[in-house]
């Protein structure tokens, strides 16, 4: 809120282009001029906790992964799990091997879109280039192969999702609790064994690309949201990368792991959630620390910051390279998720890889069945964007009373307001409203992709209304591009 | 005897014979023309509750239901013309407003035949105020379950527990929009000492309402086993 003793200025950014999802920024003024805070408003509505109220458990992967066009399957899986959990039965081997599989689709197209789509413009052509070319089509017509590249990678992502599941988007028929609905066939594998070589070469050259690109950014690394933060990811038993199960790790700023959540339905002992009046997004915070000091943050950065090894041989290799940019292996600028995700792709095709050939994977005993046996179940998953978490009250009858979605996006919601307000700090200078400055702004979003809901705007044709307001409301300076 | 005494009419131009008694619907449907329906199914009474399969009658000003009409010597039926098609559309479209239609999260999506008639009749939105019904959901049985907000109210599930399985659990209660299926005298179904858990009413719902729990809709659905079943029964 803007206090006038303080701050008579505010800049509104609106919309925030390039993310999936609708927001704005706000940036408040000092009387002198200066950034004092810079505020991140989410300005959708959904309500899913409450419409979903009175609804059978089973209908919550479909229900719930409309939430987002983007990463359905990770809704999918959340909720499949917190559904496994009221059902209290283990779903049998090769369904989790399939789920994990069908994840490790979603986690490359995700990534692909984020990189290539929607950031790779921006550090292509540069922060001050200029708007009308520095999109998607921009990027086709520049560097077409690179486009190709990246349109083939997340079309490999899709098609993992669409061979087993049925469908790119929402296959949530092909889940259910308990398991799958059926399982994978030979000529369905063989296609995606074909077609994997390619997509791992794209993922190599893509990172090598990237570590190349990354001395030219050395003010962005410095400046981009470079904070000490806590870190929330899933590991494996063994601390390793992990996406579909595992125990959730908090670690703080030095390395430090402060908290272990292996029951699934603690999490609320770790975890709290706070409001604010300006925006429809919670805030959630590390409960040991309180609100808003136990800002902590999800993603590709955060997980590869908790884990202490991939488990694939050429992530592994990417992983040790990547520990070195932080002390005690702990990378705090929010510019390094673009090379966080760029490791995790190629973990995830490597993986990929690897649950192909299991020998398990073409068993047709995929589901378990089962009724209601526990009124209460969470699911967590690492989604593209973090940590995703779903948690269901039921009646008797199996239809649900209360809903909790955290959502990954929300974890890092402290996060976001604390990266804008340090690159509006050091590039917003508000004499005059400058491209390139307020690109930053976006930019340093953009670095975390947020997924706001289900929209993904991938071109900049939406309008970016940038203004600046005096202490009365007085419209000083606008720019629309 | 009297079943083998035949008629003759004309459907869509064409000159067919069927036996004395049979209905418009199963006439064309015998010589290979598809009038639309949603309440009809074969080795059921017949209900003429959807209104989709109306027809003209060439000398009459009024539409019938092909399912419950008899065919009759002489007469010249239209099935497809373009104000038949319109009220088709009309009627698919008041019965998707009545209550709750989201194909998206159904679990009967792909497998609803409500939702494949709008894809064929070409209805891509709704014209009237849809009412967002909140009925409870009862899945008390321990696998059958009604979601009464996605029932369109053609009664097949009536009809099959009761013709069929011979035990009619279920009936309708209050009327107009306000209908409901209901099991025994509106208990729980999980309380209903009738029910004997046959699933037909799930085989033969045409959408989303009845179901059964953990199993796909493609194992589900079934509407031909009422037909099925009385051909066995009528075996000599």
């Amino acid at each position: 809120m803007v206090n006038n003793d303080t701050a008579e200025k505010k800049i509104v950014i609106n919309p925030v282009t390039r993310i999936e999802g609708h927001a704005q920024i706000d940036i408040l003024l000092n009387q002198d001029n200066t950034v004092r805070e810079a505020q991140f408003k989410v300005t959708d509505f959904r309500g899913f906790e409450k419409f979903t109220e009175g609804r059978p458990y089973y209908e919550m992967p479909a229900i719930t992964s409309r939430s987002c066009g983007i990463c359905p399957v990770s809704h999918i899986l959340a909720a499949a799990k917190a559904c496994d959990s009221i059902v209290g039965v283990n779903p049998p081997k090769t369904a989790v091997k399939l789920r994990r599989l069908m994840h490790m689709g979603q986690l490359i197209q995700s990534h692909a879109l984020n990189f290539f789509h929607l950031s790779s413009p921006d550090l292509l052509f540069g922060f001050d280039s200029d708007p009308a070319s520095r999109n998607v089509f921009g990027l086709i017509e520049k560097y077409p192969d690179l486009a190709v590249q990246g349109v083939k990678l997340r079309r490999f992502g899709q098609e993992i999702i669409e061979k087993i599941a049925g469908k790119r988007i929402h296959p949530s028929e092909w889940i259910q609790p308990g398991g799958v609905r059926w399982s994978l066939s030979r000529d369905r594998l063989d296609y995606l064994q074909d077609e994997l070589p390619k997509a791992l070469e794209i993922a190599e050259n893509t990172l090598a690309m990237f570590k190349q690109m990354l001395s030219s950014f050395r003010d962005e690394v410095e400046n981009f949201g470079n904070f000490p933060s806590y870190y929330m990811g899933l590991v494996d038993s063994d601390g390793g990368l992990e996406h579909y199960d595992g125990k959730l790790r908090i670690m703080d700023k030095d390395g430090n792991v402060v908290a272990e959540c292996t029951d699934p339905l603690k999490y609320q002992e770790y975890i709290g959630e706070a409001v604010e009046p300006y925006t429809f997004m919670k805030f959630p915070y590390f409960k040991a620390v309180g609100y808003p000091e136990g800002a902590y943050r999800v993603g590709p950065l955060a997980r590869l910051n908790v884990a202490s090894h991939c488990g694939t041989p050429l992530a592994d290799e990417e992983f040790k390279e990547f520990k070195r940019l932080g002390k005690n292996g702990v990378v705090q600028s929010t510019f390094h998720y673009h090379y966080a995700r760029l490791i995790e792709t190629l973990f995830c095709i490597e993986s990929t890889k690897k649950l192909l050939e299991d020998p398990e994977i073409l068993t047709e005993h995929v589901a378990s069945r089962a009724m209601v046996n526990n009124y209460e179940g969470v699911g967590i998953a690492e989604a593209p964007r973090g940590t995703l978490i779903h948690h269901y009250k039921v009646d008797i009858q199996g239809r649900i009373t209360w809903n909790n979605m955290v959502i990954a996006t929300e974890h890092n919601n402290i996060a976001y307001n604390k990266a804008i307000t340090q690159v509006a700090k050091k590039y917003v200078k508000t004499q005059q409203l400058q491209e390139g400055m307020l690109n930053r702004v976006e930019a340093v979003i953009r670095a975390f992709d947020p997924c706001l809901s289900c929209a993904t705007h991938a071109v900049g044709q939406m309008a970016l209304a940038i203004k600046l307001f005096d202490a009365n409301g007085t419209l000083l300076d606008k720019q629309i591009r | 005897m009297a079943e083998n005494f035949m008629i003759t009419l004309k459907i869509d131009g064409v000159q067919i014979s069927v036996p004395e008694g049979t209905t418009i619907l199963k006439a064309a449907k015998d010589n290979g023309i598809l009038i639309p329906t949603l309440c009809d199914l074969e080795g059921l009474t017949p209900y003429g509750g959807c209104r989709l399969c109306l027809v003209e009658v060439t000398g009459s000003p009024k539409l019938f239901t092909a399912c419950t009409t008899p065919a009759n010597p002489g007469m010249d039926v239209t099935t497809n013309s373009e104000r038949l098609k319109n009220y088709r559309k009309i009627a698919v479209q008041m019965l998707m407003s009545e209550r709750v239609h989201m194909c998206a999260v159904c679990v009967a999506n792909d497998h609803c035949e409500l939702q494949a008639l709008a894809n064929q009749l070409g209805v891509n939105h709704v014209a009237f105020e849809r009412h967002f019904t909140r009925e409870p959901i009862d899945s008390s049985h321990d696998f059958l379950v009604i979601d009464r907000n996605r029932c369109i109210l053609c009664t097949r599930c009536v009809r099959v527990c009761d013709k069929i399985e011979g035990v009619h659990t279920l009936d309708l209660k209050k009327r107009s929009k306000n209908t409901e299926v209901i099991m025994d005298l509106d208990e729980a179904w999980g309380d209903s000492c009738s029910c004997t858990g046959c699933r037909k009413c799930a085989k033969v719902c045409p959408v989303g309402a009845i179901y059964i729990e953990g199993e796909a809709m493609s194992q589900t659905k079934n509407p031909d086993v009422a037909e099925f079943i009385t051909a066995r029964r009528n075996r000599k």
